[in-house]
């Protein structure tokens, strides 16, 4: 009887980067409803909006490059890409803001490099980033937290796809009454007017220690992140590295001066910090593979999202931390290669 | 203002002059390393000693790609790949090979025909590795594991009893 | 004495935890294979030069009987597992080859399965002085039966050269699928303990170490209880974890002795020779029974088989033989592999015979799907579970792109080929076939390296030698020229007539085929 012939091993792995990406955006999910609760429905379209055109960015530069659209959407990766770009807006964003975002991300940093696999820099961060500088006006045009203020208005759906869709607001409200500073841009400003601390607090929009509404959804990020560990997604190197690398400055510099500096409890809950150690420093293209080479990697990211917040001039450090550390990377898994076995420690590489 | 802009441009073009010229001075006149540069060139040529780039041998052809006599596409043996190599090595431009349509290669072998040898010893007068052994008027034979492919013996035997074959 | 096994173990990176799908195949007693029509017996079941046959087509042999004899420092004699008469010495599909002929003595069985008489009759094995153990040991044809088929007795004698502490034998077979070495254990438990002995007596070592995987639990128990019939202390049994590859050689000498071998080295560097539990056996079966290596524990097993089992079975006889007595294909056999699910070979026949290397055939029901290969995520998984803590995805990187140098600088000669890192891809990269042909490619690189090298260095010499020709003829003509100005009326008649004689051709004594 004759028979096929094939390679060892024999046998098909269990796993598929479809599956991976699929459970990375499930254990977005628990932090993608505390959003919305605390900040509209802004962020669901913001999502559908990033979605599509991640989607039409991946399927166009697909056909470009001559080859099936459905090889790459199939991964899910632009999902991913798509749902990192959402959470990294405000949620009163215009549409052509995310558009830009999400086609930059898509068409120039993932697949002007290559394509999934061979990009240098994270799609999202890099997105965002260019969003960011290039439209400050609306990147900056955050909203308060659902927090029972008198005389506040939350926007309703309609109201928020009305913006978003034709950037205009409600006859009865302007830009001034809708917008709030976050927590990060409040202690940048606050110390820049030589604020106390108690009198920043005071405000209701800062909560218990990371702000109002960032705390509960640094908490489901964590609860995702922890999904991710445990299904052995991703592994502890990084998160534990990120996190470290923000609480060991400013844990210090908070004990040396409290007056001066935030709390560390404010720095991991506020902002992208959470989000940032599962999720995106955790990108497995452009984060670093050796362990050794991720803890590095992780604890620089860290450094630098502290050290943006507290000494550069934008309120969060996350994006250009990562796409920093991304351009380090190469070097990074360079000089932190494991030891073979059977090969000396310090051996002439 | 223009005066600054100009005193600035005049800065940087006038380092960056220098460092040039430094720096070209030092790469073409002091010396390279312990290796020599024939011996780094020689190193990456193929080796077949088949004079096929118009020297008798590769050391040679080596020695004036080095004086600049010689362009660094003259191996077919070596193929593009050698080009490039050499083109980085040395810094000059990788050209398309001179003679692409050679076919010369380290996995051919020269096999002699035993009856029809005549025992003339011109093939074994010219081979560059002295991979052919016989005594005068008598059989030659080529050792296979030392035969470069050269195709040299092939075009000297009289009685063209030498063939190539891919062997390897 | 207590023959509990000890749990002191060394450290094991990476591996696996794999279904053992071997409930199947040791559900029954070992099954005897009868004897076929005919045997196939390939010359080289080894690694190094293939045997050279010592019979001659038509010539009636018997079984035991030396067929082909070891060739060279590194070879192994093959012998006729039943008597019969040589019908042809020809190329035969052989599972070494996946499937390619390769030179093979067939034999056609009568059915008497004769047993020669061995010229030189069984003494107890501490009767003889290690050394001429040694050599008796080659003469059996024994081989490292875990798979590798190093000849035995070089395998000891390269040993001998070096200080050793510990003989670990190695029953942990931990591939998926394979059971041949646990049933071999469960059955023939005092042969491979004897063997051991015989190891230990011929290399002059004091401690033996057995290593069981933790699940084979009734091997576990079968082979204390004889070993503390046997009352042995020098042996000492070791559970292993079920991971894989801690079968390894190198992994179980790390996980036991918690020393790692060198790269490119060998066990022995670190004090430890590693033997299969199988090869013992055959050790004290040729020893102490004077039968040769002639028969061995396959398992055959997978979904593509009615009955899966374990079989002694006589080398020589096809797969294709074995089997039909194991009651055939089932209709989902769709492919055929040679040994484990990870580093099997699949063959594309079922006419390849059994030899010394096979221990596992497996029939699959359904070959891995075509290539459906996707871009390196570099999630580093592959790195997690590497036994030798490579960097499979950067080997990766560096195989694509042919960096001969990188590959070798990131260890790419250390892997064992163990197939772990393509289970976890989740891009479906096949990992181990692409190191395979960049090992191959390294190799052939080297090769052609090697023959410039020597080009080169022959090209120098000639020109050295033409110059030095060249210098003695100027230096000649000199000579000549002042002879020729300073010579007398004799002189010159003496030279012109040396030149006359130069210039007749010398006479033909020898008739070339053209005459």
């Amino acid at each position: 009887m004759e028979f096929e012939r094939r390679e060892a091993p024999y046998g098909r792995p269990p796993t598929s980067v479809g599956a991976v990406m699929l459970q990375v955006l499930f254990a977005l999910v628990p932090a993608a409803l505390a959003y919305v609760w605390f900040f509209g429905f802004g962020f669901i379209l913001n999502l559908l909006v990033a979605a599509i055109f991640c989607a039409a960015g991946e399927a166009f530069m697909m056909q470009l490059r001559s080859r099936p659209p459905e090889a790459a959407l199939s991964d899910l990766t632009a999902m991913v890409t798509a749902a990192l770009i959402a959470f990294s807006l405000p949620a009163l964003c215009p549409w052509w803001v995310t558009a830009t975002a999400s086609l930059f991300a898509i068409v120039v940093a993932k697949h002007l490099y290559g394509g999934m696999g061979y990009n240098i820099f994270n799609p999202a961060m890099a997105g965002y980033v260019v969003a960011l500088v290039a439209f400050p006006a609306y990147m900056n045009f955050w909203t308060a937290p659902r927090i029972g203020d008198i005389d506040y208005h939350f926007l309703d759906l309609y109201e928020t796809a009305r913006y978003t869709f034709s950037g205009a607001l409600p006859d009865y409200l302007d830009f001034d009454a809708v917008s709030r500073a976050t927590p990060l841009d409040t202690v940048k400003s606050g110390l820049q007017n030589m604020l106390t601390f108690d009198e920043m607090y005071s405000n209701p929009l800062m909560g218990d220690f990371g702000g109002r509404g960032w705390e509960w959804i640094g908490n489901f990020t964590a609860i995702g992140g922890a999904w991710l560990l445990l299904r052995k997604i991703i592994r502890w190197q990084i998160p534990v590295a990120v996190l470290s690398g923000v609480l060991l400055p400013s844990g210090i510099l908070y004990f040396l001066d409290t007056g001066v500096h935030a709390s560390p409890g404010f720095h991991l809950f506020s902002g992208g910090t959470i989000l940032c150690a599962f999720f995106i420093a955790t990108d497995p293209v452009t984060a670093a593979t050796s362990p050794r080479g991720r803890l590095v990697y992780g604890f620089c990211i860290g450094l630098l999202i502290y050290a943006i917040r507290r000494w550069g001039s934008y309120a969060d450090g996350v994006a250009f931390a990562v796409l920093l550390m991304n351009m380090a990377r190469p070097a990074i898994d360079y000089l932190t290669r494991p030891r073979i076995v059977g090969h000396a420690k310090n051996e002439a590489r | 203002m223009w005066i600054s802009i100009l005193i600035a441009v005049a800065t940087v073009t006038g380092i960056a002059l220098a460092s040039g010229l430094l720096l070209g001075f030092a790469s073409r006149r002091l010396p390279s390393g312990s290796e020599s540069l024939v011996d780094q060139v020689n190193d990456v040529l193929p080796q077949l000693q088949c004079a096929k780039c118009g020297y008798p041998g590769c050391r040679p052809y080596a020695a004036a790609i080095v004086n600049e006599d010689a362009a660094i596409n003259l191996c077919p043996p070596g193929g593009d790949e050698t080009v490039r190599r050499l083109a980085s090595l040395l810094d000059r431009e990788p050209l398309p090979l001179a003679d692409a349509a050679s076919t010369v290669s380290m996995s051919s072998l020269a096999v002699i025909d035993e009856p029809l040898c005549i025992g003339c010893g011109w093939c074994r007068e010219v081979c560059p590795v002295d991979a052919i052994i016989g005594a005068h008027h008598y059989m030659h034979t080529v050792i296979a594991r030392e035969c470069t492919g050269c195709e040299l013996c092939v075009t000297r035997c009289p009685v063209d009893c030498i063939q190539l074959v891919t062997a390897r | 004495m207590s023959v509990a096994p000890t749990y002191d173990l060394g450290k094991l990176n990476g591996g696996l935890r794999l279904p053992g799908e071997k409930e199947k195949s040791t559900a029954r007693s070992i099954q005897v294979v009868p004897v076929p029509h005919q045997l196939v017996l390939p010359l080289t079941q080894h690694s190094g030069n293939p045997a050279q046959p010592v019979i001659g087509i038509g010539e009636k042999v018997l079984k035991g009987q030396l067929i082909a004899d070891a060739d060279g420092a590194l070879s192994a004699p093959v012998h006729a597992s039943s008597s019969g008469k040589v019908v042809a010495i020809e190329p035969w599909p052989v599972s070494r080859r996946y499937g390619e002929a390769a030179p093979c003595v067939i034999i056609e069985c009568d059915g008497r399965d004769e047993a020669f008489e061995p010229v030189e009759p069984i003494v107890p094995y501490d009767s003889l002085p290690p050394d001429s153990l040694l050599q008796k040991i080659l003469q059996g044809g024994i081989v490292g039966l875990g798979g590798a088929v190093f000849p035995t007795a070089q395998k000891l004698m390269q040993a001998n050269t070096q200080p050793l502490e510990l003989l670990l034998l190695n029953g942990v077979e931990c591939e998926p699928f394979i059971s041949c070495d646990d049933m071999l254990m469960r059955e023939q438990a005092s042969e491979v303990l004897k063997g051991a002995q015989i190891l230990m007596y011929a290399l002059g070592l004091g401690k033996c170490y057995l290593a069981i995987e933790s699940d084979k639990s009734d091997a576990l128990h079968r082979i204390a209880a004889v070993l503390a019939e046997l009352n042995d202390e020098r042996i000492v049994l070791k559970l292993v974890p079920t991971i894989y590859p801690s079968g390894g050689e190198d992994q179980l000498v790390q996980l036991i002795t918690n020393r790692e071998v060198p790269s490119g080295g060998l066990p022995t560097d670190v004090g430890c020779l590693v033997q299969n539990v199988g090869t013992a056996a055959a050790v004290y079966r040729w020893i102490c029974q004077g039968e040769p290596l002639i028969s061995r524990v396959t398992t055959l097993t997978g979904d593509g088989v009615t009955t899966p089992m374990n079989v002694l079975v006589r080398l020589g006889t096809t797969v294709a033989d074995v089997v039909a007595f194991a009651g055939g294909y089932n209709d989902r056999a769709k492919q055929l592999v040679i040994g484990g699910q990870m580093m099997g070979k699949s063959v594309t026949t079922d006419s390849v015979p059994v030899v010394k290397a096979t221990n596992c055939i497996l029939v699959m029901s359904r070959p891995a799907p075509p290539l459906d290969e996707r871009p390196c995520i570099r999630c580093g998984e592959c790195a997690v579970v590497c036994p030798v803590v490579l960097q499979p995805q950067e080997l990766y990187w560096f195989a694509c792109a042919d960096d001969e140098v990188k590959l070798r600088q990131h260890g790419l000669t250390d892997c064992i080929e163990c197939g772990c890192c393509d289970l976890v891809c989740p891009s479906h990269i096949a990992l181990t076939a692409s190191f395979r042909q960049a090992k191959a490619r390294i190799h052939e690189l080297a090769d052609e390296k090697a023959r410039a090298e020597r080009a080169r260095r022959r090209f120098e010499a000639r020109t050295m030698r033409k110059e030095i020709d060249e210098q003695k003829r100027e230096v000649e003509l000199a000579e000549q020229k002042r002879a020729a100005v300073t010579a007398g009326p004799k002189e010159i008649q003496d030279m012109v007539e040396r030149a006359r004689l130069r210039k007749r051709p010398p006479e033909r004594t020898k008739k070339g085929p053209e005459d």
